[in-house]
């Protein structure tokens, strides 16, 4: 058993109604109880979707267990053939009905449906949502692809390719779809596929006819890319195009997979400067303030590892802390953790991440709506980066995160809750200022003020509330020393405490006064 | 037609209750488990932990099914049973106790630690009761441990609740004082306002269930009465009424007109004089009744559609029907105990004659239909199908707010029509 607060990612089940809420003309027959039509409001809530996912829960109870849950089941699959007329159906288990063995897959078989009926085998207490998802779309794309498919000859057409990954649920994966199209189509390819985001069952079909693949997320898209690769043959692309540097290199890829092809693609025009405002506004003199900032990122693999990148060489950031809460893809966070001389953190542990980030000290976190949570209370700014996220990170505006413009919008996403430039060194200076205080953001900030008299949220945490037991021996603060302590800024007031503390017990210092503070800060200064 | 006013069932299942049951309907339900109830339970109890044993499933559910996430730091978490915990019972036991000890490690602030039961762990028999009972004797007296089952195969919604509450019953202090218990759930703010009333009234001591702490349980004995604040505490009553105390029969504290009745109910076990009781209820009632007013315009004579959800349907269309002149076209509510209802029922039956629109348990496609086909003024429905009803052209009111809003009592009442009087308003204002 673990102990668990909050979660990263829900069932594999619920891996699958993204795969089928992202599809047009797929229906998911799931045995399951009641309660697990919460699912539901996942998408009509935090996507604002128009529509019910299309499943059917067979809602069976206690006293239908032992006796027709069975019975249950095919009659639930019956009738949503019967009412949603869907081109293809998938069928499986939640975590309950996969201890009451009723074998869907069978059962749904039997009814024997005019329609591909797919049994999905998603191991509720192993596995979790992202790894649902890509099973899922595996599944479909193993019995739906003609096998016989292939490419048309290249001559008198543009090259064609499938874009893979994108579900419901997805984090911008709506915005990333319509950039990336866009952006192969300027380059001279077309996009013949998109999945699973509003493809059909029919669509899948022709999976093999594609010229190459583009796996935008492999968290939902690399396990049928793999099988696509070793069945047709297809070339696949992985780079994640998030960020300038990433975005060129995709380019660079789409270019040279073509050029394998016998295709010339001209890339010029795509990677001529000013496409992305993102560099000049890096370069501009008001970002100077972004420079060497200490950012904490965490999210799903690909987009934190992606984020860390344009964090470190797009923004000129400091990181100080990378991790994913996906195990599957613990390898490449890892590698690429190491290149910044950091450990990566790989935990689908909220209290875990919590720790981290307290004891990290950054002035950003680029997170999940968990870390935003984790900010809130620490009072650091945070952006968020990847799933899950909340209604609110689902805007109305194009908002991607892939391409050019994608660019563009991490800029902006992610300075917005920075004290801006010159503001920062007023807060600074006039700390004391009665009307600053830590609870004080940026002017542009103002909505989120936590005004100085309002009681303060009581921190309750399974992990924080460690008694600040004073050592024997360790040295006293002076009072005036714990007066200037207060006007060090207070993403860094905790580091500076530990540092002097640490300083004056290794001179056997037993009073820190004022100068201890600032031989302290001298000796640590880089 | 039975006594109170439900349609029969051609073969009314033996409930153990005299009257016979509403119409039923069966199918694929939309309705959550009882897990839900610790979204508000565990603000409620401010030293109580809950505990899910559970999947993946429960953990994902509670923390989603409000909706928006809650800022704070739960007081309650899920101990999600893996592969390996399924090969074996005892297993499964030592490793529930490694996860109380951390749990109790961290949070020396627990006081009542409530392990919840979810479908996974009553299909694989796990038995919580008994872990309660052995972490109980081992935490004793610092935390007392106790258990209750959130499953969906089990429990509907805020069945969860009733099932919490119930097994607070045992634990109740014994007093032979006459005392008044309020039982239910209610924002503080609303029991706050039905302290202050009962005082005027010189009833009481009155206590409520649950209590805001776990060490000031309201005692109980012969001589407690208690009013149900909340229509769905079937067991806990019946477990009140099996240690002695009586319970006073009333319509729900909804509306001016609904509060009115059940705090007369207790002014009459109480003896209090009438001229007193409308001396002390007249300016609140006052105030119910004009900001209900205020509301009526654009609501009466408005359709009215509901979909199963928290059990207060029948209540929210009584006080719709009778103070607003709303019309319900159909009740659907996820089940019913009559018993408690009687008083609402009649009070429906009196605005709209004998023949009620209630329907329980109604499967959901077969109540699309119906919706679509009556395109209803205003649909009360859960989260899931809110937006696709509002899509397709109808305006509806997020069932879930009622069991998260303050709701009951005189103060209430003007903001409770108003629940139900924006997203019509809403929909003339905006031009787009
Ligand atoms: S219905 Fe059962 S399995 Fe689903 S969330 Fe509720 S208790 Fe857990």
């Amino acid at each position: 058993m673990k102990l668990t607060v909050w979660t990263y990612e829900g069932p594999p089940h619920i891996g699958a109604l993204r795969v089928a809420t992202a599809m047009n003309g797929l229906h998911y027959v799931l045995h399951a109880p009641q309660g697990d039509t919460y699912a539901d409001l996942l998408f009509t809530m935090i996507e604002r979707r128009g529509a019910r996912p299309p499943i059917t829960y067979t809602t069976f109870q206690a006293r239908d267990l032992g006796s027709d849950t069975a019975e249950l089941f095919k009659s639930a699959c019956a009738r949503a053939y019967e009412r949603f007329q869907p081109e293809a159906m998938i069928v499986g288990a939640s975590c309950t009905a996969e201890l009451i063995q009723d074998d869907p897959g069978g059962l749904a078989t039997a009814l024997d449906l005019p329609i591909p009926v797919i049994p999905l085998e998603l191991p509720a207490y192993q596995r979790k949502e992202a790894w649902g998802a890509a099973e899922t779309f595996y599944r479909l794309t193993r019995s739906l692809a003609d096998p016989e498919a292939r490419p048309a000859p290249l001559e008198g057409r543009r090259l064609r390719c499938n874009l893979l990954g994108p579900t419901a649920l997805g984090f911008r994966n709506r915005d990333d779809t319509d950039e990336i199209s866009l952006l192969l189509n300027r380059l001279g390819v077309d996009v013949l596929t998109t999945a699973p985001l509003n493809a059909s069952p029919s669509d899948l079909t022709h999976l093999g006819e594609a010229d190459f693949n583009v796996v935008l997320y492999p968290e939902t898209g690399d396990l049928a890319a793999r099988w696509l690769e070793r069945t047709f043959k297809t070339p696949t692309i992985r780079t994640a195009p998030i960020g300038v540097g990433a975005t060129r290199d995709f380019i660079n890829e789409v270019v040279h997979t073509a050029g394998a092809l016998g295709v010339t693609l001209n890339p010029a025009p795509l990677l001529a400067d000013g496409l992305s405002r993102l560099p000049w506004w890096s370069r501009s003199i008001d970002s100077t303030y972004l420079t060497g900032k200490r950012v904490f990122v965490f999210g799903d693999a690909t987009h934190a590892i992606a984020a860390a990148r344009v964090a470190t060489e797009e923004m000129g950031f400091e990181l100080v802390g990378l991790g994913c809460y996906n195990r599957e893809f613990a390898r490449e966070t890892r590698a690429a953790a190491e290149q910044y001389g950091l450990e990566a953190l790989i935990t689908d542990d909220y209290l875990d991440v919590e720790e981290a980030i307290a004891a990290s000290n950054p002035e950003l976190v680029l997170g999940t709506q968990m870390e935003r949570h984790i900010a809130k209370r620490l009072r650091v700014p945070c952006a968020v980066i990847s799933a899950p996220f909340h209604v609110q990170d689902h805007p109305a505006r194009r908002a991607p995160q892939m391409g050019f413009e994608g660019a563009n919008s991490l800029f902006d996403a992610w300075v917005h809750p920075l004290t801006m430039g010159l503001e920062e060194h007023l807060l600074e200076m006039f700390r004391e200022d009665f009307e600053f205080n830590d609870q004080s953001p940026a002017s542009h900030l103002g909505h989120a003020a936590a005004p100085k008299l309002a009681p303060q949220p009581v921190v309750e945490t399974l992990a924080a509330p460690k008694p600040v037991a004073v050592e024997p021996g360790a040295p006293a603060w002076a009072a005036d020393a714990e007066r200037e302590l207060k006007k060090i800024p207070f993403f860094v007031r905790s580091k500076a405490r530990r540092n002097t503390e640490s300083f004056a017990a290794e001179r056997g210092v037993a009073l820190i006064t004022v100068e201890t503070l600032y031989d302290a800060k001298a000796h640590y200064a880089r | 037609m039975s006594p109170d006013g439900l349609p029969f069932t051609a073969t009314p299942p033996d409930t153990g209750c005299a009257a016979p049951p509403p119409a039923v309907e069966r199918g694929q339900r939309a309705v959550f488990c009882g897990l839900t109830g610790i979204v508000w339970l565990h603000r409620k109890i401010q030293d109580a932990f809950f505990l899910v044993v559970g999947s993946r499933t429960c953990a994902h559910l509670i923390q989603s099914a409000a909706g928006v996430m809650i800022f704070a730091e739960p007081r309650f978490a899920t101990a999600i049973i893996e592969e390996r915990d399924l090969a074996g019972l005892a297993d499964a036991n030592e490793e529930l106790d490694r996860v109380v000890d951390r749990l109790l490690a961290r949070r020396p602030d627990i006081k009542l630690l409530f392990l919840v039961g979810s479908c996974p762990s009553e299909v694989i028999k796990l038995d919580l009761s008994r872990a309660a009972q052995r972490l109980s004797e081992q935490f004793s007296p610092d935390v007392r441990v106790l258990n209750y089952s959130g499953s969906g195969i089990e429990t509907t919604f805020t069945e969860g609740e009733d099932a919490c509450l119930s097994a607070l019953v045992p634990e109740l202090p014994e007093t032979e004082a006459a005392n008044l218990m309020v039982v239910g759930a209610l924002a503080d703010v609303v029991e706050d306002q039905f302290t202050r009333l009962f005082e005027q009234l010189g009833i009481g001591p009155v206590a409520f269930l649950p209590a805001r702490r776990a060490d000031a349980l309201p005692p109980v004995g012969p001589e407690t009465k208690f009013l149900l604040a909340q229509p769905f505490l079937n067991e806990t009553a019946r477990l009140l009424e099996a240690r002695g105390a009586q319970r006073l029969a009333a319509p729900f504290p909804l509306g001016a007109e609904g509060t009115d009745a059940w705090l007369k109910a207790a002014a009459d076990a109480w003896g209090v004089a009438p001229s007193h009781f409308d001396a002390v209820t007249a300016a609140p009632r006052a105030r119910a009744v004009q900001s209900t007013a205020a509301r009526r315009e654009k609501l009466a004579d408005k359709s009215l559609f509901f979909f199963p959800d928290s059990q207060l349907e029948l209540p929210i269309a009584r006080f719709l029907t009778r103070e607003l002149g709303m019309r319900p076209i159909e009740i659907g509510a996820p089940y019913l105990h009559r018993r408690h209802l009687a008083e609402e029922t009649a009070m429906l039956r009196e605005a709209l004659g004998e023949d009620l629109p209630i329907l329980e348990g109604p499967d959901v496609d077969a109540q699309l239909d119906r919706c679509r086909a009556a395109k209803p003024d205003l649909t009360v429905c859960g989260l899931g199908l809110a937006n696709p009803l509002e899509a397709e052209g109808l305006s509806t009111k997020w069932a879930i707010e009622l069991v998260f809003t303050p709701i009951q009592g005189y103060e209430q009442a003007g903001d409770l029509a108003e629940l139900f009087a924006r997203p019509l308003d809403r929909r003339t204002r905006l031009r787009v």
